[in-house]
């Protein structure tokens, strides 16, 4: 039998991100705050601290900080008629573990979306017409503008200490910044990071081209920094090791670094770590939360009584949690009726590794951070016409190389051997002198009405509950935005003097195996109308109004850029609506 | 950290973890940061000894794979002197040889390649029959020509090559195993070990590190990230340190 805890005002599943903004702002109005993390409690002096931390074996090749394979996972399949099977260790994605969430091991690139992401089957249509779309595309407006998230947008740099240059300061193109971006009410709360000689290169090149290349928006900090709640982060060191990594610096954005010091010590805060949530517990009449119940590191399992409940993990797991409490109808791909599961969308990543002349070019690819880069942002979203091109979406591009740690980041040029007398030379040739952005072409990928989550019949967890299986695979539109876009981003380092590429395109199918990026986004998503979405704009529940889901797994696509920002962003709106609307009058924020 | 004026708390919080230890964590954290000092997790040091995981029969095979894969010249060592079957044995011997934390429940189905890797074998009982396979098959001449009777250990170089180029290339079999997919793990493997941390038993030296030029474990670049297109100065560090600052054995 559970045992039954004191009952709390709210309870969040999940202490990363949007379940610390969450309960952060919702401790500040007086509300008693229950948090409920399934990983353990990090920080920076146990967890990886500066004598330890840079350990590529341990945290990048046998993944460290993030959630164990036989804890949960996931299963996969390409297309319907497959049989899935499960993931067995990590490789398309990587779901954190552990307090602070992703914002532990991210890079921390603190994007915003384009205005036009948010209204993105509205301006794509009225631009060039509803024929122009692939007829099982499902993108959606968002039901959500850009004008109404900007403060959202920047209450997260401010907190984060995000580094760069506007490109749009109230309207105002700036010379140096983003010209596409949408308009910022004030600058970034620090300058760009200093830029090593690749990405200062690339830059270059980009000018000559006729590009307007920008710093890539930074949460590893350009100088000390004091944020809004009293919370301080130290400079950056460039020390190559930040993506599946821990910063020993307290220089990456996090958690950690920005909110749980303070939030820890309010006496009206409580957060349990190692307890994983089972389920939503609903009343009999199925429309209203009771709470959640867990089991904790020994087995025992617990009912914490909630008014109000927030979903605040990873994508998947939000999902998951909904389909497992039989919330909302599960999408039904055949018969196009349903909404959770729907609309799940990962993105578009492709790479051009180039080699230059070792003579001349000596790179120091070591000396790096998680968001360094210079990138453009002609190619992304709708800021070029696709009319001559035939497909929509796009993405930043930039060099964006994070470290030259040399189990990863030892390339060799197109034809050597993978081992041998040749394969030594040519990692020892070209090791300080090729350039290798990881993650180079952003692309956006946009929603399919045969890409979609819903419970696996046969596969289990340690629980003996069902696995999440995924059913995705690339669509033509997609691989065509990734031909388009590689071959522009080679043609820089064309410009850069480079010798060799190895243009590395996005090819289906989409392998689980193959590292992309941790940005799976959609399968509980907002917008403006029920049988099309599962949550409003306020990302409540349409069948559960005392249920907030907030995350990536709202948007109804995936945009061109990493998904943070705008995950926090969404966070902060969300709990804008909650504090000025819903606890006066508790019941759904918008009338179905 | 957060403000200066809440040290003091912390300092308090964390005297009273100390005295009521483990019990008043219990999963509940409440009112103060949950750290406490010294509470740290290195990683493990490989320390020199007896092997942990290949037997006498499987060593010479290893350390012949190790020095085909990374093979030695004269400026930097090969596979077996720079200490890659050393990192693989207590790798093997460990947490990534019996797959731990991987999803290891059934059934297993061999799906397409884009749904990743299905075996129900942990790495350890791969490299068990791969191992002895290999040999088993150098043993019956392999079928490229290779005179019968001689173990892979024994081949000449140009022979190793051409066994391996066969398990490449997927024209060599070894019986109940995916041998193609078994050639991509143990290169990785021997690979990870070169360039890996010397406290894994590999990189002896930090040879890996200086023949490419990568400082290691420095963590602090503030002084040349401006200094563009010039060679970094200092030798590489380990989080083991360097040679030069550990006490000599009197």
């Amino acid at each position: 039998m559970p045992r039954r805890l004191s009952h709390k005002d709210v309870a969040i599943v999940g202490l990363g991100w949007t379940g610390s903004i969450l309960a952060n702002e919702l401790t500040d109005a007086g509300l008693e705050v229950m948090a409920i993390e399934r990983g353990p409690w990090r920080n920076t002096a146990t967890d990886y601290p500066p004598n330890y931390a840079q350990d590529e074996l341990r945290y990048r090749i046998r993944h460290e900080l993030f959630l164990r394979p036989s804890q949960t996972t996931f299963t996969f399949r390409n297309k319907m008629s497959e049989t899935a099977l499960p993931i067995r260790n990590w490789g398309a994605f990587m779901p954190p573990n552990g307090v602070g969430g992703g914002g532990v091991h991210w890079n921390a690139e603190t994007w915003r979306f384009l205005p036009s992401d948010f209204v993105l089957r509205t301006h794509l249509t009225k631009r060039y017409g509803a024929h122009f779309l692939p007829a099982d595309m499902t993108i959606q407006d968002w039901g959500v503008t850009y004008a109404e998230l900007e403060p959202h947008y920047d209450r997260f740099e401010y907190l984060c200490g995000t580094c760069g240059q506007a490109g749009n300061l109230q309207g105002k193109i700036l010379e140096g910044g983003n010209p596409f971006e949408g308009p910022r009410s004030r600058p970034y709360p620090n300058p760009p990071q200093t830029q090593p000689f690749s990405h200062t290169l690339f830059a270059q090149a980009a000018r000559q081209l006729g590009y307007k290349p920008f710093p890539q928006p930074s949460g590893n900090l350009s100088q000390a920094y004091r944020n809004p709640l009293g919370v301080r982060q130290g400079q950056c060191s460039y020390c190559g090791f930040c993506e599946w990594f821990g910063c020993g610096n307290y220089s990456k954005a996090s958690p950690q670094t920005t909110i749980l010091p303070v939030l820890v010590r309010k006496p009206n805060f409580t957060a349990r770590d190692q307890c994983e949530v089972t389920r939503i517990n609903l009343d009999p009449s199925g429309r209203r939360a009771t709470g959640v119940t867990f089991v904790d590191a020994t087995g025992q399992e617990w009912e914490q009584p909630a008014d109000v409940v927030l979903l605040c993990a990873y994508t998947i797991f939000n999902v998951q949690l909904l389909l497992l409490s039989n919330i909302g109808q599960p999408y039904d791909p055949l018969a196009n009726r349903g909404v959770i599961g729907r609309n799940f969308t990962h993105q578009t990543i492709s790479d051009v590794v180039s080699f230059f002349d070792p003579k001349k070019f000596i790179f120091n690819p070591f000396i790096a951070s998680g968001a360094i880069g210079m990138c453009i942002d002609e190619f992304n979203g709708d800021n070029f016409d696709h009319g001559p091109h035939g497909f929509v979406g796009g993405g930043y591009m930039g060099q964006v190389q994070t470290n030259g740690r040399p189990i990863e980041t030892t390339p060799v040029p197109p034809g050597t051997p993978k081992w041998g007398t040749k394969w030594k030379q040519a990692v020892k040739e070209n090791y300080l002198s090729a350039t290798k952005p990881g993650t180079g072409v952003h692309g956006s990928m946009y929603s399919y009405r045969d890409v979609y989550l819903d419970l696996d019949p046969s596969y289990k967890d340690r629980f003996g509950r069902p696995l999440v299986r995924i059913t995705m695979d690339f669509h033509e539109n997609e691989l065509k935005q990734n031909r388009f876009l590689t071959d522009r981003f080679a043609e820089i380092f064309q410009a850069m003097g480079a010798r060799q590429m190895d243009k590395q395109y996005r090819r289906a199918p989409y392998d689980i195996a193959d590292y992309q990026t941790t940005h799976l986004c959609g399968g509980a998503i907002m917008g403006t109308d029920p049988k099309t979405s599962a949550l409003n704009r306020y990302l409540q529940s349409w069948d559960v109004p005392n249920l907030f889901v907030i995350g990536a797994n709202a948007f109804p696509q995936n945009a061109g850029y990493n998904p943070t920002g705008t995950v926090a962003a969404l966070a902060y709106w969300s709990a804008e609506a909650i504090r000025s609307r819903y606890l006066k009058s508790p019941g759904p924020l918008v009338q179905a | 950290m957060g403000d200066g004026v809440r040290r003091r708390d912390v300092l308090t919080g964390a005297a009273l973890a100390l005295v009521s230890g483990a019990a008043a964590r219990a999963g509940v954290i409440k009112g103060d940061l949950p750290w406490r000092p010294d509470a740290v997790s290195p990683p493990p040091r490989v320390e020199p000894g007896p092997w942990q995981f290949f037997t006498p029969e499987e060593l010479p095979t290893i350390e012949a794979l190790a020095d085909r894969i990374i093979p030695p010249d004269p400026e930097t060592p090969g596979g077996k002197d720079a200490g890659c079957v050393v990192f693989l044995d207590r790798q093997l011997a460990g947490a990534y040889g019996s797959a731990e934390g991987l999803y290891d429940r059934g059934p297993f189905i061999q799906g397409v390649e884009q749904q990743g890797p299905q075996s129900s074998k942990t790495p350890a009982q791969t490299y068990r029959a791969a191992l002895q396979a290999l040999d088993q098959y150098c043993r019956d001449g392999g079928g490229n020509g290779i005179p019968r009777g001689r173990r892979f250990a024994e081949l000449a170089p140009n022979e190793q090559d051409e066994v391996l180029h066969g398990l490449e290339g997927g024209t060599v079999h070894l019986p109940g195993l995916e041998a193609k997919h078994f050639f991509i793990t143990l290169v990785k493997d021997i690979q990870d070990g070169f360039f890996a941390d010397p406290i894994y038993g590999g990189n002896r030296d930090m040879c890996a590190w200086k023949m490419i030029g990568f400082p290691g474990a420095r963590y602090d670049y503030r002084d040349w990230v401006s200094r563009h297109n010039e060679r970094y100065p200092l030798p590489p560090v380990s989080i083991g340190g360097r040679a030069e600052w550990t006490p000599r054995q009197r």
